[in-house]
């Protein structure tokens, strides 16, 4: 099975009860329109019914997800000068990821990322959404969003914070720097750190594992431990979209695109 | 050499299949690896582990040299 054609930025694939999900579009999975439109045609083919687990991995060497698709963000702000314009587009994106990353959130299956690389900004929101987080060793996850003069905004910080500590919330926010998967596991985020390049081998023998049990009480069980903080998900939708129109952003987007700089992140 | 600089430049080599053996604790390790943005980044995790410490980011605002990086992670330490 497969969500679309071989120009689709994923696959989407059932093997023995298992959904794989394929994140295949280079540099580093970046999230702009047709990342979003294939997400939501992965998740219209899911069904539950045939599928009980589902792994989300990239197959590219760079990373997971690098988060939004920052060039393409820029090239559509320069293409909308009309302030009221960019910020209907802002928010009709906005609030289809959100859309996405909450059907995502509250599948009826066991849900698990398998990281490796850069996993940044939306990248990290969209594992957020998982139920279990495998990482290897090469894993390393940041919210880079202030240094652009905006917050993340595809849910990632309710889901941060139902995961960890406000103290690490506040440090990983507010500085926007980077933490590894040793990290990670220590402040509970991360449940599994393999090897470098085994997390897919250790995120499907998680998922083989969670087909084994009765349907009804992983579903139950789930629900109960992972509540959805829909009012803060709300809050932030609205404060990303305030932020981000804003002439600071596009300056900062614009700096970022330009940047022919090899260390933007040291 | 310091301790630290030497096993910076051997793992640093290793990592990246670079000869290392021209390596000075002053060149510029981004030059003489030859690695880019998300290079660094696999870089910086596979300093952390090896060492045992944790950089953020900032911290290495503006370092470019092997011994540059050496203080850093001694001062983590």
């Amino acid at each position: 099975m497969t969500a679309a054609g071989a120009q689709s930025p994923l696959t989407l694939t059932l093997v023995d009860g298992v959904y794989e999900l394929e994140l295949r579009a280079p540099p580093v999975n970046e999230i702009g329109l047709p990342m979003l439109e294939a997400l939501e045609r992965a998740l219209d083919e899911l069904d539950p019914a045939q599928g009980r687990a589902l792994v989300i991995y990239s197959s590219l060497s760079s990373g997971f997800c690098a988060g939004a698709d920052l060039r393409a963000l820029y090239q559509g702000m320069l293409a909308t000068p009309e302030l009221e314009e960019r910020r209907r587009r802002v928010s009709d994106f906005i609030d289809r990821i959100h859309v996405v990353m909450n059907r995502l959130d509250t599948l009826p299956l066991t849900t698990i990322a398998a990281i490796h690389g850069v996993c940044f900004g939306g990248g990290f929101e969209l594992a957020l959404t998982c139920d279990v987080l495998v990482a290897d060793k090469t894993a390393r996850f940041c919210f880079p969003e202030l240094r652009l003069g905006i917050v993340p905004g595809f849910g990632g910080i309710p889901r941060l914070k139902r995961e960890v500590g406000n103290g690490v919330v506040r440090d990983l926010l507010l500085t926007g720097r980077s933490m590894n998967a040793k990290r990670a596991q220590n402040i509970g985020l991360v449940s599994q750190m393999v090897a470098q390049g085994k997390q897919l081998d250790a995120a499907r023998a998680t998922a083989r594992q969670a087909v084994r049990f009765d349907r009804a009480a992983a579903e139950t069980c789930k629900a109960f431990i992972k509540p959805i903080p829909y009012a803060e998900l709300e809050a932030e939708k609205e404060l990303f979209k305030r932020l981000s129109v804003r002439p600071v952003v596009l300056d900062a987007l614009k700096k970022f695109v330009e940047s022919t700089d090899v260390r933007p992140y040291l | 050499m310091s301790d630290t600089v030497q096993r910076l430049i051997a793992l640093s080599g290793k990592k990246f299949k670079v000869d290392s053996s021209a390596f000075t604790p002053e060149s510029d390790f981004f030059l003489v690896l030859g690695i880019d943005s998300v290079q660094s980044l696999e870089l910086l995790s596979e300093i952390e582990l090896e060492f045992d410490v944790e950089i953020p980011d900032y911290e290495l605002t503006g370092v470019k040299t092997f011994v540059g990086l050496a203080q850093v992670i001694d001062d983590r330490r």
